[in-house]
């Protein structure tokens, strides 16, 4: 499998890549063998960005759709060059090392700059033996950085093939609190659990009560356990939620268990029955919606701080 | 007017200073890995203080629309603890090459003892293996000697004076430093180092050629706007406008743009993974998130009750 994705990754950059930067790669590649860690390796790793540059990967469909033809879930969409051809490497110590990749993986982390763990986070689908990872994935969520976080939550099959219960509420819980959407978080609707529709209802009683907003992504994953005092608080997103907050709440109420109280709540957003019905109103819809609004938010803020300099 | 303070330990700073310097033009900062105010003791606080300067500090300046690079090196107090130094020069390969490094630094003496020396002399042939410039902070104490020193042992080990900068000068170090070909650094760094005023008496004499203004701000007494409040002063004073992007910005951006580590497009036009990740920038590109625009000097009197 993994010869295939490297294979694959090797591609890309090739096609995007000047002819001598590219022998310059290949030969990085071809010198990393199982006497690790070395020297070489640590100067190849760093040195990627200087060599290859930072550009986007350019990819097309054709490509998106070898890569989750491979590997399920496998989403290189936020790649750049320098983290692909970093990948590119780690997989292949993942294949040679003399010690478990795990420990490898752990001490490049220990030195690591950002885009050097973007690019150990964006390979976890990737790596051979990823059930040792599983720990270093979750330190990875401690993080304060926020593109760090991303980079394992977001577009990543990882997290839900292999977290325990409580490291992916943790995840989810953790995405709302930062800010990070949810909706390009693999596997949320499989995921879903009891015990995170219990934490996620009382994270959104805090913010009320803080009197903050509750992203409109919350209630799908309440949705599915949405019975007696959950229902609640789908009420009062009827009764004060503003337009993206009802729309989320008609998805969710969707998928809560049959009650005559879903059905009168249902009843009172009858008027989005057929956007969902039709395929208009989606979890993706409402991602663009709340990115439409915050970017609506922010150029009115640099339109006023514009016309005050 | 754009602004880049090529001398800040932001890792001592708090985010009132951050929004003070973006508001005040800053666009780039430079962190130097040097001393917290009190000794480390062991490897590994210094391998976690400088994954702090490569990464999460990186990634703090860029909430607040500042670029921040850093140099990396064991400074020349610590270099006095042997078995400390042996082990952090062991492991400054594995940071010098991270991205936004600009220079090995602040090196060069403190006490002027024989250890200071020998890792002064190692870390100036490192930089030359990996082409990294040199970024030297002269001592305190016996200034104007370990200037000269500091300078000898470079030409020693054969560093072109184009890729050294000499910080933390004064009247009595400038002239030699100039006419020796290095760029001369002046910290605004108040009591200690050197002041606004005096900074632009230095500027009528010398002109802006090879001259870099930075702050030094860190963890004791010190003006984080240092940079931009001698812009202004100098301005008042009649240096002309060019002259004062050349010590304010551009001379910084030459010396340490030599690295291949810092450019103007990366902070004027950025790598889209940079805009998604380390670097948010203030324009609309911030996108998801709720922006926050605020008047920093709000912060600094009591007369706003209100914490949101």
């Amino acid at each position: 499998m993994t010869v295939n994705a490297s294979q694959l990754i090797e591609k890309w950059i090739s096609r995007q890549l000047p002819d001598a930067a590219m022998r310059w790669f290949q030969q990085q590649l071809e010198s990393i063998n199982d006497d690790l860690p070395s020297r070489s390796f640590d100067i190849a790793f760093g040195m990627i960005p200087r060599k290859l540059g930072k550009a986007d990967l350019r990819l097309e469909d054709q490509d998106f759709a070898d890569a989750a033809g491979l590997v399920a879930g496998w989403d290189p969409s936020r790649w750049s060059v320098d983290v692909a051809a970093r990948i590119l490497l780690l997989i292949k110590v993942s294949t040679v090392t003399n010690v478990a990749f795990a420990t490898r993986f752990k001490e490049i982390h220990q030195t690591a700059d950002v885009s050097e763990l973007l690019a150990l986070y964006y390979g976890l689908p990737l790596y051979h033996d990823p059930e040792a990872l599983v720990e270093q994935a979750a330190l990875g969520l401690r993080t304060n950085i926020r593109a760090e976080f991303e980079a394992i939550a977001h577009n990543n099959p990882f997290p839900a093939a292999h977290f325990e219960q409580n490291p992916w509420n943790n995840m989810v819980l953790k995405a709302l609190f930062i800010g990070a959407m949810l909706e390009p978080v693999q596997g949320l609707d499989g995921r879903a659990n009891p015990e995170l529709a219990r934490i996620l209802s009382d994270y959104a009683h805090e913010r009320w009560a803080a009197d903050r907003a509750v992203s409109p992504e919350l209630w799908r994953c309440i949705g599915p356990f949405a019975e007696g005092d959950l229902l609640d608080d789908f009420e009062r997103v009827i009764e004060s939620g503003n337009g993206t907050e009802k729309k989320a709440a008609a998805l969710a109420l969707k998928t809560a268990p049959e009650s005559k109280r879903k059905d009168t709540l249902m009843a009172q957003l009858s008027m989005f029955n057929d956007d969902i019905e039709n395929g208009q109103l989606t979890w993706s819809s409402i991602a663009d919606e709340m990115f439409e609004n915050a970017l609506a938010v922010t150029q009115k803020l640099n339109t006023e701080v514009e016309l005050t300099r | 007017m754009m602004l880049i303070d090529s001398h800040a330990h932001m890792i001592s700073r708090t985010t009132d200073d951050y929004e003070a310097m973006a508001a005040a033009g800053v666009v780039a900062v430079i962190e130097p890995a040097f001393w917290i105010g009190q000794p480390r003791t062991q490897v590994g606080t210094y391998i976690d203080y400088l994954s702090a300067i490569v990464g999460f500090e990186r990634f703090r300046a860029g909430q607040f629309g500042i670029r921040h690079y850093c140099t990396i090196g064991l400074n020349s107090k610590e270099a006095n603890n042997e078995e400390l130094a042996e082990g952090v020069m062991e492991i400054l390969p594995r940071f010098a090459l991270k991205e936004g490094v600009v220079a090995i630094g602040e090196i060069g003496y403190d006490d002027q003892t024989e250890l200071e020396d020998k890792y002064f002399r190692l870390q100036i042939e490192l930089a030359k293996e990996l082409e990294l410039p040199v970024m030297i902070h002269t001592p305190h104490r016996d200034k104007k000697r370990g200037t000269t020193r500091s300078m000898d042992v470079c030409e020693e080990h054969g560093i072109d004076p184009s890729m050294v900068i000499v910080d933390h000068n004064n009247e009595e170090t400038v002239q030699e430093v100039l006419d020796r070909g290095y760029w001369a650094a002046f910290s605004i760094y108040p009591s200690t180092k050197m002041g606004s005023a005096r900074m632009v008496e230095l500027l009528k004499t010398y002109g802006p050629e090879r001259i870099i203004v930075d702050s030094a701000c860190d963890w004791g007494i010190s003006e984080p706007l240092g940079v931009a409040k001698t812009a202004l002063l100098a301005a008042q004073e009649g240096i002309d406008k060019e002259a004062i992007r050349l010590i304010c910005y551009q001379n910084a951006l030459d010396a340490y743009g030599q690295s291949g580590q810092m450019k103007e497009e990366d902070w004027l036009n950025p790598d889209p993974i940079d805009q998604r990740t380390v670097y948010e920038g203030n324009s609309i590109l911030r996108g998801q998130r709720e922006p926050v625009v605020e008047d920093p000097k709000d912060k600094k009197n009591l007369s706003n009750l209100i914490i949101e």
